[in-house]
């Protein structure tokens, strides 16, 4: 039985030669389309913030596009098929989210801000610490972000290319990376910005024609998708009710309380996505790229709840888990169900595309942050050419690209979804509070910010790497190990949730509160008020680039 | 790079005069009347779904018609009250924040703050 649906599995991938094609039509138009932008490329803020030249409809299709990256798409609908409703929780956490960022950070930010998160939190503080917290906290988000999608491209690969092996998954992630930083070299945050457009684009074209062609499989009734569904199900109709997943234990009913708050804070705290709102003239702009997101984003979300029932329906979860990329596999698997090979290869490049936008994002944003918080502002204290500073930030992409590719190979077994919440609860717990406060608190000041920002970095990380994530979790049936150091014998985690936000979180912004009362230093009120008449009137915000 | 030199605004009293102004302070008190219970609204609803999933799936798991249950609707209901705050959002932030925020940057940077 596991044999026969290996084999179907192997056998019907589709053929590679069409998947390869198409993903290499993608690369040459983008790469075009990225070398005519690139041409107005002369000062720092067109290397950073696209000249801050973009509508805030360009700006929201582009923030989507960052958003809606591998993790969202294949492992969405992967887990939609696997744990039903559990599963759809993600994707409700995901879009929620964004209504903080809307309300609360991002035309403040975008009003206040030059090129990165630290410009916003070292407004009033003392620059040198500040930025290079933030600067630290940016690096450890975005990377564990781009370990995520690394291993995303080459776990897939098996799958969607029909390669085996080691040797050319490795392949793959190497010449995911060394396009990545081609891309981000020669078209910064103008060219990266229409990768991203380009690729939401298909993205979002992709999963609705996916959509609507299962419905129409299911006479366009919901009621009757969600049927076939749970019959195809080994767990029968429990995949349409909580409790699959997260469910079972008191525990596991916290870690989804945990993973919930995670997600929904996480969101305003991701450097790549706060770093987008520089990229417009001005904060209605903002604003508008705000809505237009979440539009996109919401809409995409309805998508995965039908993808991922289609898949368990059309292709059946216990052939999604033993496929090459397993729950990750379920969109391919079923655009290969609905409409054959050539389906399959314009999804598998839509998946790979969608991997090397949101990795040439991610880099974008780190070297963004070395360049301008450490280098420039904390290294030379400001005294540095803006062409120096881009020259360094070119070479922290190329840094950061080969570090991705060692890491991404190192981490191509690990478990994606865990790569990723962790970056949403760094991002929580490390970033958020900070950024909240300094925009809405006047008498915090820089211990409060470092102990936030250190305490919730080091809680967060701390807390994952002794949660049964890493070590000691065993499959109760067979007794194989489901944690990242796969030898059982190697069991170290006492923290019981696997996701750290429900204490890491909280904690942050205790310490926020706590070095603030218990530090004498006393903010000038004359910064504050700078800072909160320019955050909301956006007098002195930073301008469009005129070419 | 007017964020480079904030030495410029000599003594930066020229930023907490806007910030004493009525008209300032009455800006800030309608956006943050109007953001912050929103935000609260809207946690607090995210988070009733999400303990309401955790804590009492028999009641999630009610079939309402066909195979749609309890849950399903709660989760769907999530979509439409984000996408209605979105919209709330930017039509009262279009419609009356902005002149207000524009009339007194206009102000600023016409020189009276400098």
């Amino acid at each position: 039985m596991n044999a026969a649906i290996h084999a179907a599995a192997t056998e019907d991938i589709g053929s590679p030669a069409v998947n390869i094609t198409i993903f290499l039509v993608f690369v040459v138009i983008t790469l075009g389309i990225v070398i005519r932008a690139a041409r107005n490329n002369r000062t720092a803020a067109d290397y950073y913030a696209g000249g801050r030249a973009f509508t805030g409809q360009q700006n929201g299709i582009a923030l989507s596009g960052d958003y809606l990256s591998a993790a969202s798409f294949l492992g969405i609908a992967g887990a939609i098929a696997t744990i039903g409703y559990d599963g759809f929780m993600y994707s409700i956490g995901f879009l929620v989210a964004w209504l903080v960022a809307l309300l609360l950070v991002a035309e403040l930010l975008r009003n206040t801000g030059r090129f990165t998160m630290a410009d916003v939190l070292s407004f009033r503080l003392r620059q040198g610490p500040v930025r290079t917290a933030a600067a630290i906290s940016t690096l450890a988000v975005s990377f564990f972000y781009l370990l995520a999608q690394m291993a995303g491209a080459g776990g897939l690969v098996n799958l969607l290319l029909g390669f085996e092996g080691t040797a050319s998954q490795n392949l793959t992630i190497a010449a995911v990376g060394i396009l990545m930083i081609i891309y981000v070299l020669v078209g910064g945050m103008k060219g990266t910005t229409w990768v991203q457009i380009i690729k939401a684009v298909l993205l979002i074209a992709g999963a609705a024609l996916m959509t609507i062609w299962v419905l129409a499989k299911a006479g366009f009734n919901l009621s009757a998708l969600l049927g076939d569904a749970a019959a195809a199900a080994p767990q029968g109709a429990a995949v349409l009710e909580p409790g699959l997943r997260y469910g079972l234990t008191g525990t596991t009913k916290l870690d989804f309380i945990s993973l919930a708050l995670a997600l929904v804070l996480g969101t305003a705290g991701l450097p790549h996505v706060l770093m987008r709102f520089y990229t417009v003239p001005s904060s209605k702009e903002a604003r508008k790229s705000v809505v237009w997101a979440i539009w996109l984003i919401g809409i995409f979300y309805l998508f995965t709840l039908v993808l991922g029932y289609g898949a368990a329906w059309l292709v059946g979860p216990e052939k999604i888990l033993a496929a090459p990329g397993k729950a990750n596999s379920a969109a391919p698997l079923l655009a290969f169900e609905l409409g054959g090979t050539l389906l399959l290869g314009l999804i598998s490049a839509v998946a790979f595309a969608t991997i090397l936008a949101v990795v040439a994002g991610l880099t974008i944003t780190a070297s963004a942050s070395f360049a301008h918080d450490v280098y420039s502002n904390v290294i030379k204290k400001g005294q540095v050419r803006a062409d120096d500073e881009v020259r360094v930030a070119r070479i922290t992409a190329v840094v950061i690209g080969l570090l991705a590719i060692v890491g991404g190979i190192a981490a191509k077994n690990q478990n994606i979804a865990f790569l990723v919440a962790l970056a949403f609860a760094v991002a929580a717990s490390a970033n958020l509070p900070t950024i909240l406060y300094s925009l809405f608190w006047q008498r915090f000041n820089t211990r409060g910010a470092l102990w936030s920002m250190y305490g919730g970095l080091i809680s967060s990380i701390g807390l994952i790497i002794f949660s049964p994530v890493v070590s000691g979790k065993v499959d109760g049936k067979t007794g194989a190990s489901l944690s990242m150091i796969t030898d059982t014998g190697i069991d170290f985690h006492w923290f019981p949730l696997e996701n750290p936000g429900l204490i890491s979180i909280p904690l942050a912004f205790f310490l926020g509160w706590l070095g603030t009362v218990t530090s004498r230093e006393v903010g000038t009120a004359a910064k504050f008020a700078e800072m909160e008449v320019r955050s909301l009137t956006g007098a002195g915000a930073e301008k469009a680039v005129e070419h | 790079m007017s964020t480079e030199q904030p030495i410029r605004h000599t003594g930066g009293t020229g930023y907490e005069e806007v910030q004493a102004s009525e008209e300032f302070q009455d800006l800030r008190r309608r956006f943050r009347r109007f953001v912050f219970p929103l935000t609260g609204l809207f946690l607090a609803w995210y988070f009733l779904y999400v303990g309401l999933s955790a804590y009492a799936p028999d009641f999630m798991s009610h079939k309402v018609f066909g195979n749609v249950n309890i849950g399903l609707i709660f989760g769907l209901l999530q979509f439409v009250s984000t996408f209605s705050i979105t919209m709330i959002y930017a039509r009262w932030a279009d419609r009356e924040f902005d002149p207000t925020a524009d009339r007194l940057r206009a102000h600023i940077e016409a020189g009276e703050v400098k």
